[in-house]
């Protein structure tokens, strides 16, 4: 183990890192606080987030390196599948649970047959350019807070902002107040002449925009390739997150820099050669999924509609 | 849902029909949206299921291989079948799978020196222990601290899967294995007998088998009844006097045991050591063949050996007509969302 390697810089470059790598997840994360507040748990983020890092590299491939039609592919695509998992639990009334697998092993299959059918075996994988990263003017140059803070790529700013204005629709709009009021009292909203479906079909929509966004920052912002389930359990890591936030979208922020922390401490330590085979190391982020979801599970006040399918008058 | 998933019992013909023409449509409708896929991107669909069909069926040899893969695929389809039907969801069954074969090659290599009538049923002992506590695991969190056991089972299997990589590159390395991730060969003695010389086809196919039987016994039973009824209703079970918490605990230990069975077969059967990724994707494959099966055993041998061809023959079509094996895993997606919404598609039809 070289200690030596411990120096300021590579502690703020542990930190800088692990705003990178909780980037995915908290773009997911942020979309099911919207899903699960309006009563549906989608447990098929894993896929959706799969098939947006694949249809992102995609767009940016076809278009000869524009990356933002692949981002706005990924949306497309993660809008499609959250439709889709709407269709699954709100028309269709299937088990939630099982709906989320389904779609996730869809969009796991689906994911690699496209990158196959487009790209077959290749000794070296097909790359693209990532989001550059751009320092902000000023705020970067100050000592640490800067590195760490302000010198991402345009994707990483635009899920950091957009945690306060989720929190924003979520509590001081109308439509934010539907939606947590159908997650809660589903029965009361139908009376107020407020479509139940409507309002969840809006929400799984957010959440499947967002995973699929979430899911192309890992090709187009991050690694400039595809593998197949590249995603890793992020999806599903996501969906701790959520508990773990109490449906909240700034703690949601703090549970995603967790996850990410864990995995830029994992990829640390093996650069120190700590005494430790990479193998376990690389349990780490999955270890501490299950340690902090054990944690605030049995006091997490779940929304009281959640996973229950709507019918008028609970027939 | 719950009414839904735990009826069952097949009395008549006409019931019969009515869970299995929804069944076979969404195949049937799998097959054309992959088809339609490869046409898309230019390739020959009929060129493609041709040489999936030879791969499965072409020669006795194949058709010994789907069955080699039928074993696993039936014995997971059961486990995963034990958690859904007290509405339990656990999809950790590749990860206790794993364990299931960790433990068992590390006894028969540890205890190497034992009698064969101790030794050999104690890998099999070994096998059920390791997948029954990575699921005890997940069953105790969810019954006690309320932590969703999709994510538990989840993030079980990526720790599974890595402590694999761990103990094959580490402690369980063979020394003479020129460097290759793997354990030791475990004994001749204790690899199971082939059913046919000349194929890979072995007992673990009985053993399977057997469990289909021994599964149907179980849900007829009392205690299988008392475990239905808590998956059926958590409020009912507990004004029944049933203690819910602890049935959850018991279908996790009963999943994850039979799991590692699986995982037993499939290292005394096939594999012979410990290897990494012997089940990768197996362990969404047995909740898709459990679902189709209705969660019901004799439905989960059909289902089981449907897809068993599919990924032997899968196999053959990606080597012999260029189509990659990953439209499976895309037919394996769209049957598991359509045979889910059946109900929603075939009102008229089952009404």
């Amino acid at each position: 183990m070289n200690l030596g390697l411990v120096t300021p810089v590579f502690i703020i470059g542990i930190l800088s890192a692990s705003i990178r790598l909780g980037t995915p997840i908290l773009l997911a994360a942020l979309g099911e606080v919207f899903t699960e507040r309006s009563g549906i748990l989608n447990l098929g983020l894993e896929g959706i987030m799969l098939m947006g890092a694949l249809m992102g590299f995609l767009g940016t491939y076809w278009t000869g390196g524009n990356r933002e039609a692949g981002l706005l592919l990924a949306l497309v695509t993660g809008i499609i599948f959250g439709l889709l998992m709407g269709f699954m639990s709100i028309t269709a009334k299937v088990n939630q649970v099982v709906a989320g697998l389904g779609i996730t092993i869809l969009g796991t299959g689906l994911s690699t047959l496209l990158y196959r059918l487009s790209f077959g075996l290749r000794s070296q994988p097909p790359t693209i350019q990532i989001f550059p990263d751009l320092p902000i003017p000023l705020l970067s140059r100050i000592p640490v807070i800067g590195t760490i803070l302000f010198n991402h790529s345009a994707m990483v700013y635009a899920a950091l902002i957009l945690v306060p204005v989720a929190w924003v629709v979520l509590y001081r709009t109308r439509f934010g107040l539907a939606v947590r009021a159908v997650g809660e009292n589903p029965d009361a909203v139908d009376t107020r002449g407020i479509s139940v479906s409507g309002m969840r079909y809006a929400a799984v929509v957010i959440g499947g925009a967002l995973a699929g966004v979430g899911g192309a920052y890992l090709s187009i912002g991050s690694l400039g390739v595809f593998w197949t389930q590249m995603t890793a359990g992020s999806g599903f890591i996501a969906v701790a997150v959520v508990v773990f936030s109490r449906w909240d979208p700034v703690r949601s922020l703090l549970g995603a820099l967790v996850f990410g922390f864990a995995g830029s401490l994992q990829i640390s330590l093996q650069t120190l050669s700590v005494p430790l085979p990479s193998e376990l190391l690389l349990m780490l982020p999955y270890v501490i999924t299950i340690v902090v979801l054990v944690g605030v599970s049995h006091r997490a006040e779940f929304p009281a509609a959640y996973a229950v399918p709507y019918r008028r008058g609970g027939e | 849902m719950a009414a839904e998933i735990t009826r069952s019992r097949l009395s008549s013909a006409k019931r019969i029909w009515d869970q299995l023409f929804p069944a076979l449509i969404s195949i049937a409708i799998a097959f054309l949206v992959g088809g339609l896929l490869l046409l898309a991107n230019g390739r020959d669909p009929l060129a493609a299921y041709a040489s999936l069909w030879d791969g499965a069926f072409g020669s006795f040899g194949r058709f010994t291989e789907t069955l080699v893969k039928t074993t696993p695929f039936l014995i997971l389809a059961i486990a995963v079948s034990a958690s859904f039907r007290c509405q339990v969801w656990n999809i950790g069954a590749e990860g206790q799978f794993m364990l299931g074969a960790i433990t068992s090659t590390w006894v028969a290599l540890t205890f190497s020196s034992l009698p064969l009538v101790l030794l050999f049923p104690l890998t099999f002992l070994a096998a059920i222990a390791g997948g029954a506590l990575w699921s005890g695991i997940a069953g105790v969190l969810k019954a006690y601290l309320n932590a969703n056991e999709v994510i538990t089972t989840s993030m079980l299997n990526y720790i599974a899967l890595y402590l694999t990589a761990y103990l094959v590159n580490g402690p369980m390395k063979d020394p003479q294995g020129f460097n290759f991730p793997q354990s030791p060969m475990i004994q001749a003695s204790l690899q199971l007998p082939l059913l046919f010389p000349g194929t890979r086809l072995n007992v673990a196919f009985l053993v399977a088998l057997g469990l289909v039987v021994v599964a149907a016994v179980f849900w007829r039973s009392s205690l299988g009844f008392r475990t239905e009824i808590v998956g059926a209703s958590r409020r009912v079970a507990r004004y029944a006097g049933l203690n819910v918490n602890r049935t959850i605990v018991f279908v996790s230990v009963l999943t994850g045991g039979l799991a590692g069975i699986a995982g037993w077969g499939e290292i005394f059967g096939i594999q012979y050591r410990l290897i990494q990724n012997i089940a990768t994707g197996w362990g969404s494959l047995a909740i898709v063949i459990a679902l189709l099966g209705e969660l019901h055993p004799l439905g989960m041998v059909v289902s089981a050996f449907l897809f068993a061809s599919l990924v032997v023959g899968g196999d053959a079509m990606q080597r012999n007509a260029g189509v990659p094996f990953a439209l499976v895993d895309v037919i394996q997606g769209i049957v598991i969302l359509l045979v889910l919404s059946r109900s929603y598609f075939f009102k008229r039809s089952s009404a």
